[in-house]
């Protein structure tokens, strides 16, 4: 009666890209330009973000404001957010041929939740039926610039956001930015093994797309890898 | 009428990975856990419980699967509006389930209370299995969670429980049914079917977990009789008189 296939094991025609880095590291700019791109070379394309399944929203939005979370509960509902998304689009999209183009995916968990105080292997475990990306894109930029990106003009920053749950400081920036640089490492511990293309984030936009785009062409059907090597030839 | 012996200290000791922020902590509760389904005389049996160990002077708390604050009724709506993966719906429920483990059941026990639980993961990883989620992420899942001092699993005949249901509610739940399996068309077949294979999950998690089967089939006093009395052996093994 058990039946969860292994993700390995299932024939998916799609590609799976994924960006990762900490708010602020420009990831979600350089997803934004490859989609452009993929469409315009004629690709079915699906984009999807962490946290924005619509339906664990709904659930969670009154409980979220009266209950306080904690790092294990915290953990479990992005898990059932990232779930809902990958058994909804994701996975089928996957199987159906698309681009499925992914801003964050489960290592913003293995890095958050574990910062947070989870279990590693627990939350690697719970993700485990999650298929590997073919391409995993890690922004990285030193904690102060991407700060600074993200604290220009002072937002106000939610609670959990700023990591305020952690005890770290009394500070919501002075949190923010010492939560950010504890994800940073997480980051930087996982990138041999999860096979991390590492991208210089501080580099010009443009150069940084240019190279995003080279390394994606090498997933492309052939047809349309000739088209796009003409391009990026060009560029 | 027993005079209750204090319990003494004991630390949280995890199913699986665990939570790591909670490791070490010390309780002087005890936790026991009712388990069975719909018709075993559950609620009955926890009410029973909580009676004569409040009688002996044990604080007593009880807890159930009911949806916690965190996610309150929204997923009922929400299933009907849209269908929601089975292995999303595992992840809301251990969501909701962690919520009452750290928020009620942990607090108590730290506080010094028996926790009666009227289900724990059990059914919650039953319920899954069933409909096709693996048994291993099941588990390492629910890894996160406490291990009871006590659990016991009401086991009834799935034709006797039928009889039970239908006569206390005069209709089948269709969840408890399983009438999502499509198991068959005849409502009294998918019952039975249905709680069967559930009972199927208790068994293999009995070693598991260290599940106690209690046969249920035997009228409510005589049950009784038979849980009070293993409760009793075991909190007079572990208890310390009053000094």
């Amino acid at each position: 009666m058990t039946t969860n296939k292994s993700p390995k094991k299932e024939k998916l025609s799609g590609r799976l890209i994924v960006v990762e880095g900490i708010d602020g590291s420009g990831k979600s700019t350089q997803l934004h330009l490859l989609d452009k791109w993929l469409r315009h070379l004629g690709l079915l394309v699906f984009n999807t973000e962490w946290n924005s399944s619509e339906i664990v929203k709904e659930i969670t939005s009154k409980g979220k404001k009266k209950a306080l979370l904690t790092p294990t509960t915290f953990s479990l509902l992005h898990a059932t957010d990232f779930c809902d998304r990958y058994e909804r689009n994701v996975l089928p999209l996957l199987r159906a041929g698309y681009f499925v183009l992914a801003d964050r995916y489960v290592y913003t968990a293995y890095a958050r939740d574990t910062v947070r105080g989870c279990n590693p292997r627990w939350v690697r475990k719970i993700y485990s039926f999650a298929a590997r990306p073919d391409a995993a894109f890690y922004y990285h930029v030193p904690v102060e610039v991407a700060v600074k990106r993200i604290l220009t003009g002072r937002p106000k920053l939610k609670y959990y956001e700023a990591g305020m749950d952690l005890n770290l400081s009394n500070d919501e920036y002075e949190s923010y930015r010492i939560f950010q640089s504890r994800i940073i490492e997480e980051y930087k511990a996982m990138a041999a093994t999860e096979g991390f293309r590492v991208m210089d984030g501080s580099l010009e936009i443009e150069m940084q797309q240019v190279l995003m785009r080279r390394q994606v062409a090498e997933l492309l059907p052939p047809d349309v890898a000739a088209v796009a090597a003409r391009e990026l030839g060009a560029q | 009428m027993r005079t209750a012996r204090s319990l003494g200290e004991r630390t949280l000791d995890f199913y699986g990975d665990g939570i790591p922020y909670l490791k070490g902590r010390s309780i002087k509760g005890r936790l026991i856990v009712i388990e069975g389904p719909d018709g075993s005389g559950r609620s009955t049996q926890v009410d029973l419980i909580t009676a004569k160990l409040e009688s002996d002077g044990h604080a007593v708390a009880t807890t159930g699967l009911k949806r916690s604050d965190l996610i309150g009724k929204g997923i009922l709506e929400a299933k009907q509006k849209l269908p929601i993966g089975k292995k999303t719906l595992t992840l809301f429920y251990a969501a909701d389930f962690a919520d009452q483990l750290e928020h009620k059941i942990i607090p108590a026990l730290e506080a010094g209370y028996i926790v009666l639980a009227d289900r724990y993961i059990y059914t919650l990883i039953a319920r899954s299995t069933v409909r096709g989620i693996s048994r291993r992420w099941s588990y390492d899942l629910f890894g996160f969670t406490i291990k009871p001092d006590l659990v016991f699993y009401l086991d009834v005949r799935p034709e006797e429980l039928f009889h039970r249901v239908f006569q206390k509610y005069a209709t089948l739940d269709y969840y408890e049914s399983g009438a999502d399996l499509g198991l068959s068309d005849d409502l009294y077949d998918s019952f039975v079917a249905y709680q069967k294979m559930m009972a199927k999950e208790f068994k293999l998690m009995e070693g598991r977990y260290g599940l106690v089967p209690i046969d249920a089939n035997r009228p409510v006093s005589e049950v009784n009789a038979d849980l009070q009395k293993r409760i009793d052996a075991y909190l007079s093994k572990i208890g310390r008189a009053p000094a």
